[in-house]
């Protein structure tokens, strides 16, 4: 409503904003509508129909409300694409996004030696190999990224202490060394 | 007076002054860097500020909230880049007076426009308080449900061209808002009976997943610009000089910032396209708009800079986040079991009013950082992207695993971080999906209470804020409807014109080929051949 009155100069505004890319859109709008659909079909199996309760405090209101939304906006939203045909360059958009499967797992990788070698060992070993897979091979960013990671260690671990527990690795040492990794590290 | 004083009692505690100059230069650093902004910021420091009391909580990423925007300003002027989304329109013109060689000017001028919009809001706060805790006590569960309704409302609206897309996220936040048991009945809805899905999903690891790690994501694959940086030389207090030769344009964009601020859904976005377009219609030289113009900037600069304080009205006096980063800050209430809402203004006034002053002082803070460190954070714009990823996915896991070192969150958050990815590389809007959770959640709640008291369906509406709440949400709907159908004959037009054109040319085509092929071109072929020409030459 606040956005019709200054409809025209808006537009002009928004003309010298870059269009929104086409490419995956409707492999995007097309996956998302499934999922909804998907989750539409569970409804009778993932939710309980209580007797004794009234229809809006059935379990199942607000999920049948939210995913009747995502239906009925993932149709239209489908519909009204500028394009809705697969095209090449959609599915090489896909594929970019199966790649950041990678970071995905460069992350677990990283959450799960945590436990295993302790904080600032695993973010030291998660942190380096990473500057060099994106590309940097220069000691400089070396030197910056391992300094990087002993202030945000200092910064959360020992500033505002968060509870990141100690590791298996720190079993290993005497326990006034144990005490201190466990506590900073 | 009395709560001014109680307020300023608040502030003085050694803990709140920390996290106020640390939240205030924290977010003009974060502002400054480009691809990290408040959001990343607020969702990576979220869990680490459950540990701390809410004032300190809350004044720290209050500060990072309120003075990011300065910080971007500082890309967006030099570099062409805004450093956070909203600073995108001070690109327009500040970048072109970079280019005059007035950079010193546009930076000056972008701080004192801020630190107006700043201090403009924080002053319209206090004026407005008292008259919020008399109104806030008569929002009960029906008002609640309703305002909440219309934010949601707003937010799709809001996403002009992107609305469907946005109604469609908004949606599955709510319905990630259900997954696990019901709080009535304690049934299970969509755990797939995965026991790490009873608790439901939390709202700060799908925060952090869209936030921080898909912002990594998209970082990391992405590539890394060259960027070539001039110092900034001189005395950057003559912009404040020069806003005092414009006070009706800070004041309109000041006051749009703070409406619009107030309006859940709406945000920084609108409220400087429309301070800068009345800026342009009021302005004696609206050729200059886009090209360098001082009063686009204080336009722009002004408004955005006023939202901050005014998004907090609706989150404290109805417990209801306008925007993404409010949404946030609604979780540190609950972590305390602060309720924010009506509550709040009768009986926290002194805390309601400690956060007002301390967007107060942080805007002060700010300014005065400013002008010593600006050739400092010109620097931060040098650190490459990719670089950047890394370090944002390196603090995003600290903000993931704090929380209850689990490690299904930190899966989960990598998850909704991929979605994010998808999400920014379609440049698709991230909000809807989290303010979908939010007010969700408390739609669910509110609607629940208020049913039990109601006998007929008018009755949800007897009482007058209902009332006018519903009355307003069914004239923005219908304006909204009005407006699609208006729109859509033109385009169906268009769209018409287009494929006529193209298809016509292909159906030419198409036909003169079958009509050369079939009988009747037999026919004309024949009788081409029996031509008088081709039996001359016979």
């Amino acid at each position: 409503m606040l956005i019709s009155a200054f409809g025209n100069e808006m537009l002009e505004l928004k003309l010298i904003t870059p269009p929104k890319p086409t490419r995956g859109q409707s492999v995007f709008a097309v996956c998302f509508l499934g999922f909804a659909l998907v989750l539409f079909l569970l409804l009778p199996y993932q939710t309980t129909r209580v007797e004794s309760a009234t229809w809006h405090t059935q379990p199942g209101f607000w999920p049948i409300i939210s995913i009747t939304g995502m239906v009925i906006f993932g149709v239209f939203h489908l519909w009204r694409l500028p394009r809705r045909k697969f095209e090449k360059m959609d599915l090489k958009e896909a594929t970019l996004w199966v790649r950041g499967f990678e970071f995905v797992l460069w992350f677990m990788a990283y959450v799960l030696l945590v436990p295993l070698i302790g904080y600032l060992p695993s973010t030291l070993i998660f942190v380096l190999p990473m500057i060099y897979r994106q590309g940097y091979r220069r000691p400089f960013y070396f030197y910056c990224g391992a300094l990087f990671v002993f202030a945000v260690v200092v910064f959360f671990k020992v500033l505002l202490e968060v509870k990141i527990p100690g590791a298996a690795l720190y079993e290993m040492f005497p326990e006034n060394v144990r005490n201190f990794l466990i506590l900073n590290f | 007076m009395e709560n001014v004083l109680l307020g300023l009692e608040v502030l003085s505690r050694w803990d709140v002054a920390i996290a106020i100059l640390c939240g205030s230069i924290g977010g003009v650093i974060i502002g400054a860097i480009p691809g990290v902004g408040p959001a990343v910021a607020i969702a990576i420091l979220l869990p680490a500020t459950f540990s701390m009391e809410p004032i300190v909580g809350l004044t720290l990423l209050l500060g990072i909230y309120g003075s990011s925007m300065y910080g971007g300003a500082i890309p967006a002027i030099l570099i062409n880049t805004p450093g956070t989304p909203v600073n995108a329109l001070t690109t327009y013109e500040g970048y072109p007076m970079t280019t005059r060689g007035e950079a010193r000017r546009a930076l000056s001028l972008a701080y004192a426009a801020s630190f107006f919009g700043g201090i403009f809001s924080v002053i319209c706060l206090i004026l407005v308080a008292p008259i919020l805790a008399k109104v806030a006590p008569l929002f009960g569960s029906r008002e609640i449900f309703l305002a909440a309704v219309l934010g949601l409302v707003l937010v799709v609206i809001a996403h002009k061209e992107n609305m469907l897309a946005a109604g469609m996220l908004a949606c599955f936040g709510i319905f990630l808002n259900s997954v696990g048991l019901e709080p009535v009945k304690y049934t299970s809805r969509y755990t797939f009976d995965q026991s790490w899905l009873a608790n439901g999903i939390d709202l700060i690891v799908v925060v952090l997943g869209l936030f921080a790690i898909s912002q990594a994501y998209f970082l990391m694959s992405g590539d890394d610009v060259k960027i070539r940086v001039n110092k900034v030389r001189g005395n950057l207090f003559q912009g404040f000089k020069e806003l005092s030769r414009h006070p009706v344009i800070a004041g309109i964009s000041g006051v749009f910032g703070v409406v619009m601020g107030i309006i859940p859904g709406v945000g920084e976005f609108t409220a400087q396209f429309m301070s800068y377009t009345t800026a342009e219609r009021m302005s004696k030289r609206p050729k200059a708009f886009g090209h360098g113009s001082s009063e686009g900037l204080i336009a722009s600069e002004t408004a955005n800079n006023a939202v901050p304080g005014a998004a907090m009205i609706p989150l404290l006096a109805l417990g209801i986040p306008g925007e993404a980063l409010t949404a946030m800050m609604l979780s540190v209430f609950y972590v305390h079991n602060v309720i924010p809402g009506p509550g709040l203004f009768l009986y926290q006034l002194d805390f309601v009013t400690a956060l007002y002053l301390a967007l107060l002082i942080l805007n002060i803070v700010v300014v005065i950082f400013l002008m010593f460190a600006t050739n400092f954070l010109v620097q931060l714009v040098r650190i490459p992207n990719r670089y950047l990823g890394v370090c944002i996915l390196a603090l995003g896991f600290v903000g993931v695993y704090s929380l209850r070192n689990n490690p299904s969150d930190c899966a989960m958050a990598a998850v909704f971080g991929l979605l994010g990815y998808v999400l920014r590389r379609l440049d698709l809007p991230i909000i809807p999906i989290i303010l979908g959770m939010v007010l969700g959640g408390i739609m669910e709640v509110k609607f629940r209470s208020s049913m039990s008291r109601v006998k007929e369906p008018l009755d949800f509406i007897d009482r007058p804020i209902a009332s006018i709440i519903f009355i307003v949400l069914v004239v923005i709907l219908l304006i909204h409807f009005l407006r699609v159908i208006k729109e859509w004959k033109p385009r169906k037009e268009r769209k018409w014109t287009y494929r006529k054109a193209s298809g016509k040319f292909g159906r030419l085509m198409f036909n003169r080929r079958r009509h050369m092929l079939d009988d009747r071109g037999k026919v004309l072929r024949d009788l081409q051949l029996m031509s008088p020409a081709r039996k001359k030459e016979d």
